[in-house]
Formats: C-alpha cells, structure tokens, sequence
C-alpha cells in the first residue's frame, strides 16, 4: 500500500486490475522460479511473451528515459508495479541480466550510440543479455580472470571461456570481463569490459546439466572469436572497476534497474501453506510441536528482513554501520530461502525424498526449489565471500 | 500500512543525548570500579538530572510525559556500555503505577520518583516462571491489616528502593501491591546472579503485616510484561553493538601467526553473524517502538515477541563468540568480554526466552488466534 498521493494509487489500482486480467494461464508445466533456470525452450518462450507483454503494457522500464523506450516517470512506479507482480504472483520477467545490471550500467556510463542500440532491446526481451564474468577456475575471484582478449586491428580476438552463463543459449549478447594485458601492478590492471555479440564465429555456448537434472546455464567457449574492436566498453584497463559497478547493480546495492519481478519469491507464508497441506507422520505437519517452533524461527528471521529494509530510510538508526545492511542483503536472503526449501522437504515425511513428477506434492517445486537456491548462495560471490566482502568493507576487519 | 520504523525527533534527540552520556559519563574503564565498589548512586543522579527517570511520567508530576518508545533508545545506549542504573527498573515501576495505581498513588509516588526516588517491581517467584500471572505469594486480610507470605525473586535495586511494588494473590486474584521500601530493608537477601552490573534481591514476605492502602487498584500485567520486553529488548540491542565493537577492535590489534586474527575467515564470518543479528535486533526493537507509539498493542505483542526471541539468542550468541575470540584473554576476568556475556544470559532468561516466545508466537502466527 502507498501513502499518500492519490496519484500513486489510482496507479496501483490500475497496475492490480491489468495483472489480474492478463496473468497468464498455468501452462501446464513447471515452471522456472528465475532466469538462471530456464532450461527448454517452451519456459524460455513462454516467459519472452510474459516480459514482451509486460513491457507494451508499459510496466517495465517506466523509469528509464523515453528517448531509449522506458517511460521517464518517477521510480516510484515502476516500484509500485513491481511490487504489485510480486503479490499476484505473475511469472518473472526474462532478460534479468539486461533489465537489472547491463541495461542501467549502459544508462549510467554507456556511449550514447549504444544507449540507442541496446536499451529497447533489453525492454522487449528481443535481444536476451547474458553474463560473462566467472571462469571454470576463477568462481567467486573474477579479477583473476584468464579468458584473452587481443586487439587485432578493428577486432578483438578471443580465447578461452567463460561458465556460468544463464540463457546462453538464448542470448544475443554478453557482458563480456576479459584480459586484454598481463602487465600492470595488479592482476585487476589488465582487465576489459566488452559488449559481445553471442552469434558470432568462434563463440559456442554448451549447456551445463545442472545438480537438478535439468539445464540452464552455459559454458561458453571462445575459439578464436572475434568481435568489433567497438564492443569494448570505456578503455582497455577499466573492465574492473566497469564490473565492479555492476556488481553493485547486481546486488541490488545501488538503484537504476529497469524494474519488474525478476524472480519467483517463495516466501515464508509459501512455507507455512504447504505446512498446512503436508502430512509428517499422518497428520498436517503444522500440528507438530517441532514444525512449529522452526516455523515461527524462520516467520521472525523474514520479518527481520523485512524490517531491516524498513530500516535503512531512518538514518539517525543507521549511522553506526551504514553499509551493514545493503551489504549484507545477498547473504541473508538467499540463505534464508535455501534453509527454508531445505525445511519444506521435512514436512512431507518419507515424501521429502521424492523428486519431480505427478505423485510429489506441489510436482516437486520444493524439492527442485532447494536444490537451485545453491544458485543464489553460490552465483554472484559465494555466501563465504559475501561474509568477507562484509567483515572487511563494513566491519573493517583485515582481509583474509 | 505506512512506514514499519519510524522514530520520532524526542526518539533522535534521545538516542544521540544517551549515546553522548554513555560515553563520557559510563566508559567501559570505569565499569569494574563501579561493579567492586557496589555503587551507581553518582551515575544515578545525573540520570535523575537528565530526566530520563521521568520520561514516561506526565508533567503534573514533574515528568517528560513521552511514552516507552521514548524510554528505549536511553536504555539501548545505556546499554552499550553496560551502565548499572536503577533506570530500567524505574521505568518499569512508574509504568506499573501509571497502568495500575490509583490517582491517589500517582500523585504520591510520581512527584517523588521525579525528584530521584528509586522504585522497582517484584514479579518473579521462585520457581522461575515467566508467565506474571503464575502468583503464589499471598496476601491475607487480617483486621486492618494485610498478612503477607511467600517470597519474590530478582527484585532489582531493592536495597537502594523507596518503593516495591509486588504481585500478590489476594482472594484469588493477583493484585498489584506497593510496600514502603524502608519497612522491607530487613526482608530482603542479595542474590547471586550472573550480571555484576545487577543488585538484585530475594524479598521475603513472610512474617510482614502491612496497610491494604498500598494495593493497586488494577494489575495491568500485560502493560507491564510488554514494556519489560520492550526495555530488556533495547538493552540487548545496545550490548550487541556494544560486544560487536569490542570483539571487533581485538580482531582488528590482535596478532597470530604474524597475521591480525581478523584475517582468519573462522573469526571473521561469525563476527559478520553478530552483525547481522544486531542489525535484525534493532530494526525488531524500533518496529516494536513504532507500533507502540501508535497504539497499536496486538501488533506490539507480536512484534516485541519477536524482537525478544531473536534478541535473547542473537546477544547470547555474541557474548558466547566474543570470549572464544578472545582466546586466553577472554577466559580472564579482565577481558570486556565476559561483562557482555554475563549481561546477555542475564537478558536472555529475563522474562522470556527464545523457546518461551516463540511457543508463544505460535498461535498468533500460525493459527490466527488473537492475542
């Protein structure tokens, strides 16, 4: 609900009533809960509908500037929008990679040429953005980077490959770190920050089978690639301090993002449902003494959260740490979702041990939702660097 | 639903008047000294003069006349350096006399209490229980008088009290009754417990005869439990933050192995957890704040449960790795450590622990029974 301007809440209202008459039908399979796990191609077709109708109902992007496609309004809009997918609990939008972190760092420090190029694309789901910065040797330390990048008059050539890449598959470009020097004082020095085409020659994504058993994300390899020399985003040298910047975008630290649910949030009151319909031992396992108790743990742990968020507007409360909690949102959420996926396996008894298909309650989403929230404790900074990244920037304490 | 936290400007001006005292008036260093020599009366009578005892009371009895959301920010700062003052149980009493006592009370007690007067609850019994409705002291009509017996438990700053105000079983019904603190001295036994900044006191009521004018007209023991929470929740929010920067400035100078012990993730991620978990317990503590200033008492029930479950185990848990961190100086009586953990046991098993609100939370969160 908003405070306040009427304005605001004739917009909530008419946000609420188009969802409510175009939320899609059940389409008949399991759906993906985010884009990194989108593993056929009827979810991705499905869900590149969802956000293309999204979009020319003109509730994604709102915020952006119109010369690109968005609509230029107050954010506050966009936020209601957003907000108001997540209570109906309409799918997500696709292209998070574009809408959340490539598209507002092309907005924030792009040419303008490719402000005009990329933007419209991202929005309509067109052109589907994919993520280039782990390698199979380098997780969670991204400024070790090896994948090369050699200039070779108005091209750049490239070697080696990149993992991790969510809609590989599907994408028309990446956001590419790769090394264009070995000199410099530090291994950061030699880094660069690309724009890359995925359908050029040389570049081959391979899907990954994930711990689930379905696929969803890419190894990409890249044989002798080669990419116009136009692609590199600011200078040969900056592609840290460029990836840094998303980074921040990525963990939701700064604003800018295009907007929209991007993933499908299952919250506590999702868990206490189903505690409600499992049986543990033949009865509800909400009747349990024990389910109970860790219920109520995990009901504070979300209101806290929640609370926290809350929190960050009162500044004369947050002068202590002011990073505290901005910084440690990643961590908390996404290991809190992964002990509570975890936790609704235990309230179906001996059918916690069933896996996706008919006989499973909810079709396994439970069991299948746990196994992929290790792709939020783990992508992004694994949850132990996540814990370094705070002890040293917020607490101050020495690096490990 | 409009903001969860809000904080009033008394809120601001509080918070930063309490934050600036703590650290001139209370520092760590003076603390044991005060602990060996058994006395806060100086660091009391600058509290009286601030007017932090008066906060709560309204200005015709020479009080501030704000509410217990006001309270808390003193006591979370209070707090951070473990302060002993009579405050906490202070506040409690003048909250029970305003929710409980009569006009006639009122007008004794407040105008005193505002000029310094020391006053405390006795609540707890024996037995440890929790629940303020579970009364086995008596109170028994004979002639003129009442016939007290029985005995209360963790009686705070009683020595040093005007006024006690018990819980008694009168005809069935636990009533609130106010005993004059200098009639009592001889009843009461100092109490071993495990906070060294606490004077606490066993009261035994047999044997004492006194006048029925001291019996509160209500007993408003909900009004009272939920401001305990309220003020105990703030007291463990700001010795989170407190022990945080202790343990922390060790993490930081400490050397082993030729590297800061900081360096080592096995120190530092958990010390990240305490973090956390004071950030978690202020936003609980001020969401509890702001539902009270509204009036909103059924969602402050729900909230202050919280806040002290998540509390109780989130401080217990810092104390506990903040002696560990501190390594053989942390087994010491000299290390800062120990005050903190000995002060988050104190809070943790005061009127309530994380199970016990929790198996209260229950209903309320998971079956929609009101409060």
């Amino acid at each position: 609900m908003i405070d306040g301007s009427p304005e605001l809440e004739d917009f909530q209202r008419e946000v609420a009533g188009w969802l409510k008459a175009n939320k899609p039908a059940d389409p008949g399979f399991l759906l993906p809960e985010s884009f990194m796990e989108v593993g056929t191609d009827r979810q991705f077709e499905f869900l590149r509908d969802w956000q293309r109708k999204v979009y020319e109902a003109g509730y994604l992007g709102m915020a952006w500037p119109k010369a690109y496609g968005g609509r230029g309004m107050p954010q506050a809009f966009q936020d209601i929008a957003t907000q108001e997918m997540a209570r109906q609990r309409v799918p997500f939008v696709l292209n998070t990679i574009g809408l959340n972190w490539a598209g507002p760092l092309l907005l924030q420090m792009g040419a303008e040429e490719d402000r005009q190029r990329y933007i419209k694309g991202i929005l309509t789901a067109e052109d589907i953005w994919c993520q280039g910065f782990s390698e199979p040797d380098h997780g969670s330390d991204l400024g070790a980077a090896k994948c090369k990048a050699v200039r070779e008059g108005e091209e750049y050539v490239i070697n080696g490959s990149k993992i991790w890449t969510s809609l590989g598959m599907y994408a028309k470009y990446m956001i590419l770190l790769a090394r264009t020097s070995l000199a410099g004082p530090s291994k950061y020095d030699g880094l660069s920050f690309f724009l890359a085409p995925m359908k050029s020659p040389g570049i081959d994504p391979k899907p990954i089978r994930k711990l689930t058993g379905e696929y969803g994300f890419c190894q990409t390899y890249f044989d002798n690639a080669r990419i116009p020399s136009s692609c590199l985003m600011g200078k040969e040298g900056q592609g840290w301090q460029i990836a840094m910047i998303t980074l921040t975008f990525e963990r939701g630290a700064a604003g800018g993002q295009a907007g929209g649910l991007s993933f499908m949030d299952l919250n506590i009151n999702d868990v206490v449902e189903l505690a409600r319909r499992a049986r543990r031992n033949g009865r509800p396992a909400i009747e349990d003494p024990l389910i109970r108790d860790q219920l109520v743990q995990f009901m504070i742990e979300s209101e806290g959260n929640a609370l926290m968020n809350a929190r960050v507007g009162v500044q004369a409360l947050t002068y202590d740490w002011p990073q505290a909690i901005p910084l440690t949102g990643k961590l908390r959420h996404s290991e809190l979702k992964r002990r509570m996926c975890q936790f609704a396996l235990a309230l179906q008894g001996a059918n916690g041990a069933r896996y996706v298909g008919v006989e499973t309650i909810d079709g396994g989403k439970w069991q299948r939702s746990y196994l992929n929230a290790f792709s939020s404790t783990i992508g992004g900074g694994t949850s132990q660097i996540q814990s370094n990244i705070v002890g040293e920037r917020v607490l101050g304490l020495p690096k490990s | 639903m409009s903001a969860k936290i809000e904080l009033s400007e008394e809120q601001a001006m509080l918070l930063d008047q309490a934050a600036s005292f703590a650290r001139d008036a209370a520092p760590m260093d003076r603390l044991r000294g005060r602990i060996a020599a058994d006395d806060d009366d100086a660091l009391w009578r600058q509290i009286v003069d601030l007017g932090w005892s008066g906060i709560l009371m309204p200005p015709e009895h020479g009080g501030v006349g704000l509410g217990l959301a006001e309270v808390a920010p003193v006591i979370e700062m209070l707090g951070r350096n473990l302060a002993p003052s009579p405050l906490l149980a202070t506040t409690l009493a003048v909250h029970a006399i305003l929710t409980s006592g009569s006009t006639q009370q009122k007008a004794e007690w407040l105008t005193r209490i505002a000029a310094g007067a020391i006053v405390t609850l006795g609540l707890s019994e024996e037995d440890g229980s929790w629940d303020l409705t579970r009364v086995t002291a008596l109170a028994e009509p004979k002639g003129e008088t009442l016939v007290l017996s029985g005995a209360k438990c963790f009686v705070l700053d009683a020595a040093q009290a005007e006024c006690v105000i018990v819980s008694v079983r009168l005809g069935g019904r636990v009533r609130l009754l106010a005993l004059d603190g200098a009639a009592i001295r001889g009843a009461l036994v100092r109490e071993s417990v495990i906070d060294d900044t606490r004077r606490s006191y066993r009261l035994r009521l047999d044997g004492l005869n006194v006048d029925p004018s001291g019996l509160f007209p209500d007993a408003d023991l909900k009004a009272i439990e939920r401001a305990a929470l309220l003020l105990t929740c703030a007291e463990i929010s700001g010795g989170l933050a407190g022990v945080l920067n202790v343990t922390v400035d060790y993490l930081k100078t400490r050397k082993q192995f030729d590297k800061l012990i900081g360096s080592y993730q096995a120190l530092k991620h958990p010390t990240v957890d305490i973090l956390i978990g004071l950030e978690r317990a202020r936003s609980h503590l001020y969401h509890a704040t702001t539902l009270l200033s509204r009036g909103d008492l059924s969602g402050a029930d729900i909230a202050l449960r919280m806040a002290k479950a998540h509390g109780s185990e989130a401080f217990a848990f810092a104390g506990d790795r903040a002696v560990q961190f501190h390594g053989g100086f942390g087994f010491t009586y000299e290390c800062d450590a120990q005050l903190y953990l000995r002060r988050a046991l104190w809070c943790q098993y005061q009127y309530g622990d994380e199970r016990y609100h929790r198996q209260a939370l229950a209903p309320l969160l998971l079956d929609g029974v009101g409060s």
